[in-house]
């Protein structure tokens, strides 16, 4: 949190704060509001010399510390926060709807409680402007890999399933630490620890065929550390081949759909693009299902690779 | 933030909401520690003016009018109604709901404003646990530049205008817009509202809009018509009706896993004196359907409908000739 600028809402909601959490310590508090202990105890420094008119020794906020603790002896009339902004309802109100539309969310019940009464308090701040769709679409066998994932998950054990890898098109039998489920860009992901292949890893729900509970713990590493989403869930790496492509506007989509390092327009809205990828195979399969909407100027082993795929399948269509 | 400035924000707001009197800038210069340092008259205006916009922005109602019908000069007060919060208990489970919610956004403008309402529901008493795990994290990630501009245009109800390149038939135009909302659906963005040039709602894609958005005329010039539901227009916008069909492939001997995982096997056969599978599929989209089993080249092989035949031929064919 940026001090500068966040510091007048958080010492107007301080005072409410203590007063709702009488000798709460020093460094709970200051958990709470994402700082420093110290800048939590240079806030209160400062607060102490605030007041109603007068600024006599009555008409100051008046706060007492016992040891580690603090607590409020007279607020000076500030004793509920500030009512939420217009974005900052939006920001909660829609967030919280959201939930109701994910798949498997545990307890869609009190998530509309929470909104009521988020709404009630709010009174006039309400949200607009802003709508969220997960819009997962999830077939029969998906919905019931999910609820034995997230019975694992609630339970703590571990799982063995069938996935489906698409990079490799291949399926693989695999145990796995569950660690939590995300929905990103519309799809269900299981976070696991992968023994097989000894990291953590994201699995597309759609791409568990079949999978069972084991009567084991879940056990990840200690060292298992959750992905970062802020960035996507993909990242490319540096030593990954760069395929060069043109793309037709009706093979536009691929650039965002996955993701390319440069792009560059061309004439006529066609777009080279310089796209990683991790497996050579794979890579083959999406150029030769674009057909002639996307040309591949490189890599050389790429190009051959594709030719060689694509004159051996033509021999079939004779 | 100086401490000096920010003492006396936090004494004008308690001084403007202890009193029913409207107090007029003077007299909030002569009681309010921190005004009497101003040296002159147009350096108090200057940064009572100030002060007045950072209360606004903060979201605290400052109520500007006068106590009797001979005041000169406006004065101003904060009624305590609108200032504070209502009264707010969660329970554990509706906390827990309000902490994954929390966590819901990657992005720098609804991220932010998220903790602000954590903050206050906080202060109001409220316990929320940040570190409780949960059973699903759904996550919505902002990357585009445009979100912002536009996020803040539909708040301030301003239209905009910018460079949008649309794919097919490709063109790259001005558009004008008065926009309604943002929506993010299957975790891409846009923006709906009322087209200036083609007199009809309309709804774009965030990531094909090209530099900058600019703002166009007054703010709290865009009105939302009520009846509108931007997610089910934009849902309803991306959605094109199935039509779903059987087809038959030959599929080599394991081979071709994804397409047998969606398959089901009905036979044998030998083709090109290779041994393989008939299988059976349920496709959605010719168009997709060419493109998915065309990438399996030798692999996988169309026998009927002869429509896809030809199709996933022509993909094959193009990407011989290109290479």
């Amino acid at each position: 949190m940026n001090t500068s600028t966040d510091r007048l809402p958080r010492l107007l909601a301080l005072v409410p704060y203590l007063i709702a959490r009488p000798g709460i310590a020093v460094d709970e508090a200051a958990n709470d509001f994402g700082v420093s202990a110290k800048q939590l105890r240079k806030d209160l420094e400062l607060l102490w010399m605030c007041g109603l008119p007068g600024y006599g020794p009555g008409d100051l906020i008046d706060l007492s510390f016992e040891g580690d603790t603090i607590s409020v002896n007279f607020d000076a009339g500030m004793s509920r926060p500030l009512r939420l902004t217009g974005s900052e309802a939006t920001a909660l109100l829609v967030a919280l709807r959201t939930l109701l539309d994910a798949p498997g969310v545990a307890d869609a019940d009190a998530v509309r409680r929470a909104v009521a009464k988020i709404e009630a308090a709010a009174g006039q701040a309400q949200p607009a402007g802003v709508a969220v769709g997960l819009g997962v679409r999830e077939g029969a066998t998906t919905a019931k890999a999910r609820e034995v994932v997230q019975k694992a998950l609630r339970g703590n054990r571990a799982l063995r399933m069938t996935y489906y890898t698409a990079s490799k098109d291949e399926i693989t039998e695999r145990t796995v630490d569950p660690m939590r489920m995300l929905i990103v860009e519309g799809r269900g992901y299981l976070e696991a620890w992968c023994r097989r292949a000894e990291g953590v890893r994201l699995f597309r729900m759609d791409r568990i065929d079949d999978v069972t509970e084991l009567d084991e713990p879940a056990a990840p590493p200690p060292y298992a550390e959750q992905t970062d989403t802020t960035a996507g869930l993909f990242h490319p790496q540096p030593d990954q081949p760069v395929a060069q492509l043109v793309l037709s506007p009706d093979a536009r989509w691929v650039s965002e759909y996955y993701p390319v390092e440069e792009s560059a327009e061309l004439d006529g809205g066609h777009l080279r693009v310089w796209m990683r990828y991790a497996d050579l195979s794979w890579m083959v399969r999406l150029l030769l299902g674009l057909g002639g909407d996307a040309v591949v100027e490189g890599p050389a082993d790429l190009v051959s690779a594709l030719r060689e795929r694509a004159v051996r399948a033509l021999a079939r269509y004779r | 933030m100086s401490v000096v400035r920010a003492e006396r924000l936090v004494n004008l707001v308690l001084c403007l909401l202890s009193t029913r009197q409207y107090l007029p800038a003077e007299s909030i210069r002569k009681i309010v520690p921190g005004y009497k340092d101003a040296p002159n008259d147009e350096a108090f205006f200057r940064m009572f003016e100030r002060d007045k916009t950072e209360l606004r922005e903060l979201g605290i109602p400052l109520e500007t009018g006068r106590n009797w019908s001979f005041d000169r000069v406006d004065g101003y007060r904060i009624a305590r109604r609108d200032y504070e919060l209502g009264d707010i208990e969660l329970e554990p489970d509706e906390a827990a709901a309000v902490a994954l919610a929390v966590r819901l956004w990657d992005s720098p403008e609804l991220t932010g404003a998220a903790h602000g309402a954590l903050l206050k529901l906080r202060a109001a008493g409220v316990d929320v646990d940040q570190g409780v795990p949960a059973v699903v994290e759904p996550k919505v990630r902002t990357t585009e530049p445009a979100f912002g501009p536009l996020l803040a245009a539909v708040q301030t109800g301003q239209a905009v205008s910018f460079d949008y390149r649309r794919p097919s038939p490709a063109e790259l135009r001005g558009r004008t817009l008065e926009p309604w909302g943002v929506v993010s659906w299957r975790g891409r963005w846009y923006v709906v509202g009322h087209d200036r040039d083609r007199h009809a709602p309309r709804c774009f894609r965030l990531s094909r809009i090209v530099g900058d958005v600019r703002l166009v005329g007054r703010p709290g010039t865009v009105r939302r018509p009520e009846e509108v539901d931007l997610l089910k227009f934009v849902a309803s916008s991306s959605n094109e009706p199935p039509e779903t069909s059987t087809v038959q492939l030959w599929l080599a001997k394991h081979r071709a896993a994804g397409l047998r995982r969606r398959a089901t096997v009905v036979g044998e056969r030998e083709l090109d004196g290779e041994q393989g599978d008939l299988v059976e599929l349920e496709v959605l989209h010719t168009d997709s359907a060419a493109s998915w089993i065309a990438g399996y080249g030798q692999d996988a092989v169309v026998l009927e409908p002869d429509v896809l035949r030809k199709a996933v031929h022509e993909r094959l064919l193009a990407v011989a000739e290109a290479t």
